[in-house]
């Protein structure tokens, strides 16, 4: 088994196939969105493949340390941020091909006119752990 | 043990457990741990031979594991001399016990997320294992967090008369955590503050549980099938619950009868003022906003001064709303969705729609996102039909 991250990017990814800004939609677009997010993590959870998903605010802010017993410096949060997270999911799979393949169906999740988004996903796999044995 | 309502049972004896073993001079983080040993025991041993007494049961068994904790060399000839002195299980002044253990778990010197998870383990009896999952953190995590909390207090003399308000206010972030996985925490702070109302006269502890009462109420109807959040003035009022209702807003009579009124009274009128209107129409705008101002001359907190102003573009119009609303700080959570609603009663749709997608952007909840976003959608979609 092998541990990926699926990355959903509010900004950053490349523009998807159906680009429009979901308050564009009609609130029952953006309810079968919902719906077809949710039912996606519950099959994964029935296949014993979903590990963890969470959402991110969009409004982040950067920390850095500013030298002994000064408090940290902020930053932001930076409209211009060409990369900005939306939330992931990590699944635990077999191999490489199903994580593509999952990635696929989450990218079809409908949106405008009840068409698929065509979204961009960004699929990470996790550092696996080094094997016992192996010789 | 095979129903919720015998687990309930079972852990409502938890804080007189411990407190009798606390008075016969264990030490309290050991005694906690003896208790949930104890607990954890009685799972799974009374479905088989139910005791004939449960509490005497318990501080028998949670006796033993405290003394087979300490059998180390170092603890033994305190142990001995625990021994020599033991007594009998006798009756106990359980509702001081009780009182005193909210006192020690809500302790000043305990940041609010250890107070919580004390008093959620030391007095409503979960285990560590259920506290860390209804917060959604590992296991280890919580362990730690607690046993840290308990180091904290250590110190603290279980007699210490201590602060009622300290309490409330750790029952209130238990219960406003709602619900995630398999425990409900709001359910849990509704009982926790039962067992306190019973230990203690006080129109707020009275007060609070009349808000949770009158809140736990409307929950069912307060998210749609598909998960999404459904406004109060859309909710399905004949889905509330009733019992819930009339007991909330008898404890409220009883409680403002006696004239000291606190903050939780005054937010538990302002929830009897909702559950009471048979329509959002017929609801009491112009009652609701005096009791805001009350509410603001106990605590003058921005929160209420924003409920305040959505109350107030209810009983005096939008335009009065946003009037009430331009006087407060703008970054305040929940002001651009606050502004959103307002303009779009004023019939200002487009400006609406515009603030409703800010709103969204800085939402504190992804039901409160999709929420707004929805709203955002759906004055997009009258705009462009």
């Amino acid at each position: 088994m092998a541990k990926y991250l699926l990355l959903k990017h509010y900004r950053g990814a490349p523009a998807p196939v159906n680009d429009v800004p979901m308050d564009q939609w009609t609130p029952d677009e953006i309810s079968a969105h919902m719906q077809y997010m949710r039912d996606f993590a519950d099959r994964l959870e029935k296949t014993g493949e979903f590990v963890d998903g969470q959402a991110l605010a969009p409004e982040g802010t950067w920390v850095r340390y500013d030298g002994e017993g000064r408090p940290p410096v902020t930053d932001g949060p930076f409209a211009e941020t060409k990369d900005l997270i939306a939330g992931w999911m990590v699944i635990d799979v077999d191999s490489h091909e199903r994580a593509v393949e999952l990635a696929g169906e989450l990218s079809a999740a409908p949106g405008a006119g009840g068409k698929p988004i065509h979204e961009w996903l960004e699929l990470r796999p996790f550092y696996g752990v080094s094997p016992t044995v192996t010789e | 043990m095979t129903s919720v309502m015998d687990e309930a049972r079972l852990r409502s004896l938890t804080p007189n457990v411990l407190a009798v073993l606390v008075r016969r001079g264990a030490d309290f983080a050991a005694a906690e741990d003896a208790v949930q040993e104890a607990l954890v025991e009685a799972v799974r041993v009374w479905p088989i031979t139910p005791p004939r007494d449960p509490r005497g049961w318990l501080i028998t068994v949670a006796w033993r594991k405290f003394l087979d904790e300490t059998r180390a060399d170092t603890a033994r000839r305190r142990r001995e001399h625990l021994v020599d002195h033991e007594p009998g299980p006798g009756p106990a002044t359980s509702r001081d016990d009780t009182l005193q253990l909210y006192f020690l778990c809500a302790h000043p010197s305990l940041t609010p997320s250890s107070a919580v998870a004390l008093t959620l383990r030391a007095v409503g009896g979960l285990t560590t294992r259920q506290i860390a999952r209804a917060y959604l953190v590992p296991e280890a995590t919580m362990a730690q967090r607690i046993s840290r909390a308990k180091r904290t207090v250590s110190g603290v003399r279980f007699d210490q008369p201590g602060d009622v308000a300290t309490v409330l206010r750790v029952l209130y972030l238990v219960f406003n955590e709602g619900y995630s996985g398999d425990i409900d925490l709001a359910a849990e702070a509704i009982r926790l503050t039962r067992q306190l109302a019973a230990a203690i006269d006080h129109p707020e502890v009275a007060g609070l549980l009349a808000l949770m009462l009158l809140h736990h109420a409307r929950r069912a109807t307060r998210t749609a099938p598909d998960g999404s959040l459904v406004p109060l003035a859309e909710q399905d009022r004949g889905r509330w619950d009733t019992a819930s209702i009339a007991e909330g807003v008898a404890i409220l009579q009883a409680a403002l009868a006696r004239d000291r009124l606190g903050e939780f009274q005054a937010q538990a009128a302002i929830a009897a003022l909702h559950a009471d209107a048979p329509t959002a129409e017929e609801t009491d705008w112009v009652q609701i906003v005096e009791w805001y101002d009350e509410l603001l001359r106990l605590t003058d907190s921005p929160v209420v001064r924003l409920n305040r102003a959505v109350a107030v573009g209810q009983a005096d119009g939008p335009r009065a709303g946003l009037a009430a609303l331009a006087e407060l700080d703008g970054t305040l959570p929940r002001h651009t969705a606050v502004a959103a609603y307002l303009h779009e009663r004023d019939g200002d749709l487009a400006t609406a729609a515009r603030l409703y997608a800010e709103a969204a952007r800085k939402a504190s909840s992804l039901a409160e996102r999709d929420h707004l976003t929805r709203q955002a959608a759906r004055l997009n979609a009258r705009g462009r039909g």
